[in-house]
């Protein structure tokens, strides 16, 4: 789960980890009442950042410094509601719902410091590099070396020592060694303990006077931990998703949305993926990506019907279950009863096979309803494709 | 032969008794597989479904002899789960169960480096050599005895894989899931490496996906030490980056962790790449025709 700048700085705070002054405004008279706040307590500037859940936002004009009370309102009043373009937003941009207004600082070097699980190692990873501000990936592709790597003991923390190494290596002078140490840990227990599956600080920052800051922070959680933090899973916004991902969810769907024409329903992430493939394979561009997981049941099924057929996108349909679990007649009893209810208008190719295979062929047959049954998935992407252009 | 499993591996069920441990366990015995009985705290002492059940794994080991174990806990209990098994000495683990978090996965992953076992998973379907014994999920009456060893991340792609194949006639010495999360514990490498040293098998099925580096790490395994021919396929081909597809470690990030990044590495190291997931069953019919012709 992703969340704001301003929610992450906010849990960061409390673990120590120092963070430009601030408040989050969604409106013109909040925007103007925080930066108040912030010139009345000595700050020469204020930075009007739009909150979306995608980096990038700099360059596509979502950060502007305001070096007055008025300025500050009026960049407010432009960027809330505009709809921001970023590498990460796609063409279609995201619209700014809130800002977060923060002090300017005497800036004099952007470092980076993250956090991420080494799949390889199979442990946390804590890293830090001088390149701070730029692409961390771009970094890791062109410098490798310029990353600094400290591993995790699994049960200890991001030691004390592993921090002095970074922060020397990172060239900070020893007067701020002790406050580095302070930040770095408290980040990696802020880790630790919200059982995230990243924090990035990008850039963090050395001030001119000799203090550090997180500039700017991302937090994204691990969802499958979610259940034990049911704090922070208020931090939702569900106004940064896809509608049609936000109603998918509410069924424990797996549902992503993509730009093709053809809905496909599949059980099974890596089938679910490799049905995408084929329809691509066979000429024709997948509309999604939705698996109804092992143990789908008749409602689940219509649900997902429901969701596929919102999509306005979608001419004809694919489904594709390999019955193992979820058997076969179970998912055609579903299926029929989706149709029924939906009253479908739309080309249906199915595909079916594994266990109780006969009773679900029989049932589809049996309810009069005018599916095009395919034998292997080659046959069902060929015909699904072939349904979407007629 | 066949890899980790057989007629002799004597399996216990962590999770017994609860609706997905009950229904398995069932359909294990009913393969012929060797269910000796199961763990429930608290519920040890009684019988379910004519299993015995114990409160602790050590229990179960200690009076059945069990040296395997399948686990259908619920993901927040999972990891200790899997200790438990490491701990009282059981030799081959299989963690069934999907949405462990992450860092209980590091804690666990780092006990098991202490332990003898294999772990297998989690969030996977199990393992299977038919004819002989499964543990896990998946539909036994697809598989057929045979030559073909298979390794997977996924579930369903895998039957899909293994119907192609006993189709066509061609039967399976074992096939492993391998299970879809970003820290498992058993990887593409070890399995190659199993069934390299299996004679029962003659070839391998080698299915990925998008995420992470494992299959760029088996193909340089396979280009120094594999003897027997690899069939791959890599789903996700058409994935998004920056999104979770399904399963937790089926993600492009930074860039990283694409199909096409990982068909290169493949195909550097002579697997015959499928394009298309229908293919599979006609490309090991093609590879077992050419080591027969050699």
């Amino acid at each position: 789960m992703k969340i704001h700048e301003y929610q992450a700085k906010a849990i960061l705070k409390k673990y120590g980890v120092a963070v430009p002054r601030g408040e989050m405004a969604e409106s013109r008279d909040e925007a103007e009442a925080a930066a108040k706040k912030l010139f009345d307590a000595g700050a020469s500037g204020v930075v009007v950042k739009a909150q979306i859940h995608a980096g990038g936002r700099g360059k596509g004009g979502g950060v502007k410094i305001a070096k007055s009370l008025e300025e500050a309102a009026d960049l407010a009043t432009k960027i809330l509601g505009m709809t921001l373009v970023t590498h990460q937003t796609g063409p279609e941009g995201r619209v700014v719902r809130r800002l977060l207004i923060e002090e300017t600082l005497p800036i004099e070097k952007e470092l980076y410091l993250g956090v991420v699980i080494d799949r390889g190692e199979a442990k946390p990873v804590f890293m830090a590099s001088q390149a701070g501000g730029m692409e961390i990936e771009e970094v890791a592709a062109e410098n490798p070396e310029a990353i600094l790597k400290e591993y995790i003991t699994p049960g200890m923390g991001l030691e004390a020592f592993q921090a002095r190494k970074l922060a020397f290596r990172l060239g900070l002078k020893p007067p701020q060694i002790n406050q580095a140490v302070q930040f770095m840990t408290g980040l990696y227990t802020a880790f630790q303990q919200t059982d995230s599956s990243l924090m990035e600080i990008n850039p963090f920052v050395t001030c001119t006077e000799g203090r550090l800051f997180a500039l700017d922070a991302k937090i994204n959680f691990d969802d499958n931990a979610l259940s034990r933090h049911p704090e922070l899973k208020e931090l939702r916004d569900v106004t940064e998703e896809d509608p049609l991902e936000v109603e998918a969810s509410k069924y424990s769907l797996n549902y992503i949305k993509l730009d093709g024409n053809v809905g496909c329903m599949v059980n099974g992430a890596g089938l679910a993926m490799a049905t995408m493939d084929i329809i691509k394979y066979a000429g024709g561009m997948p509309a999604n990506f939705l698996d109804v997981g092992g143990g789908a049941n008749a409602e689940q099924v219509t649900h997902a019907f429901e969701i596929l057929l919102s999509d306005q996108n979608v001419k004809a349909v694919l489904i594709n279950i390999f019955g193992g679990i979820l058997r076969v007649d179970t998912l055609a009893r579903g299926v029929v009863e989706a149709a029924n209810k939906t009253r479908i208008q739309l080309p249906v190719v199915l595909r079916l096979e594994g266990t109780n295979v006969e009773q679900g062929r029989e049932i589809l047959k049996e309810s009069g309803l005018n599916f095009i049954v395919a034998e292997t998935m080659k046959d069902a992407a060929e015909k699904v494709v072939a349904a979407a252009r007629s | 032969m066949s890899i980790l499993v057989d007629k002799s591996t004597r399996v216990i069920v962590q999770g017994l008794t609860g609706r997905e441990g009950t229904f398995h366990a069932k359909a294990c015995a009913e393969y012929g597989t060797k269910i000796v009985g199961g763990v429930t705290p608290g519920k040890g002492g009684t019988t379910h479904e004519g299993f015995p059940v114990f409160n602790t794994v050590q229990e179960a080991v200690d009076k059945t002899g069990a040296d395997a174990s399948v686990i259908f806990v619920p993901p927040p209990f999972a990891a200790d789960a899997i200790m438990e098994a490491a701990d009282a000495e059981i030799e081959l683990i299989i963690c069934i169960t999907e949405g462990i978090p992450v860092l209980d996965m590091v804690r666990a992953w780092e006990f098991l480096q202490t332990r003898r076992a294999r772990l297998i998973g989690p969030n996977c379907p199990g393992i299977i050599s038919p004819g002989k014994c499964k543990i896990g999920i998946m539909p036994g009456h697809i598989h057929r005895e045979g030559p073909i060893g298979i390794v997977s991340r996924s579930g369903t792609l895998t039957y899909e894989a293994v119907h192609q194949l006993t189709t066509r006639g061609i039967g399976q010495s074992t096939a492993i899931g391998i299970g879809g999360d970003p820290i498992i514990g058993t990887n593409f490498t070890d399995a190659l490496d199993l069934f390299n040293r299996d004679p029962q098998t003659e070839a391998v099925v080698m299915i990925g996906e998008i995420g992470g580096n494992a299959e760029e790490a088996a193909a340089e395994f396979v280009k120094a030490r594999m003897k027997k021919p690899v069939i791959g396929f890599i789903a996700g081909q058409t994935a998004p980056p920056g999104r979770r597809m399904g399963h937790a470690g089926a993600i492009i990030s930074g860039g990283h962790g694409t199909a096409e990044e990982k068909i290169k590495a493949m195909q550097a190291a002579e697997i015959r790449m499928c394009k298309s997931p229908a293919d599979i069953g006609e490309t090991v019919v093609a590879a077992l025709g050419a080591k027969a012709i050699a």
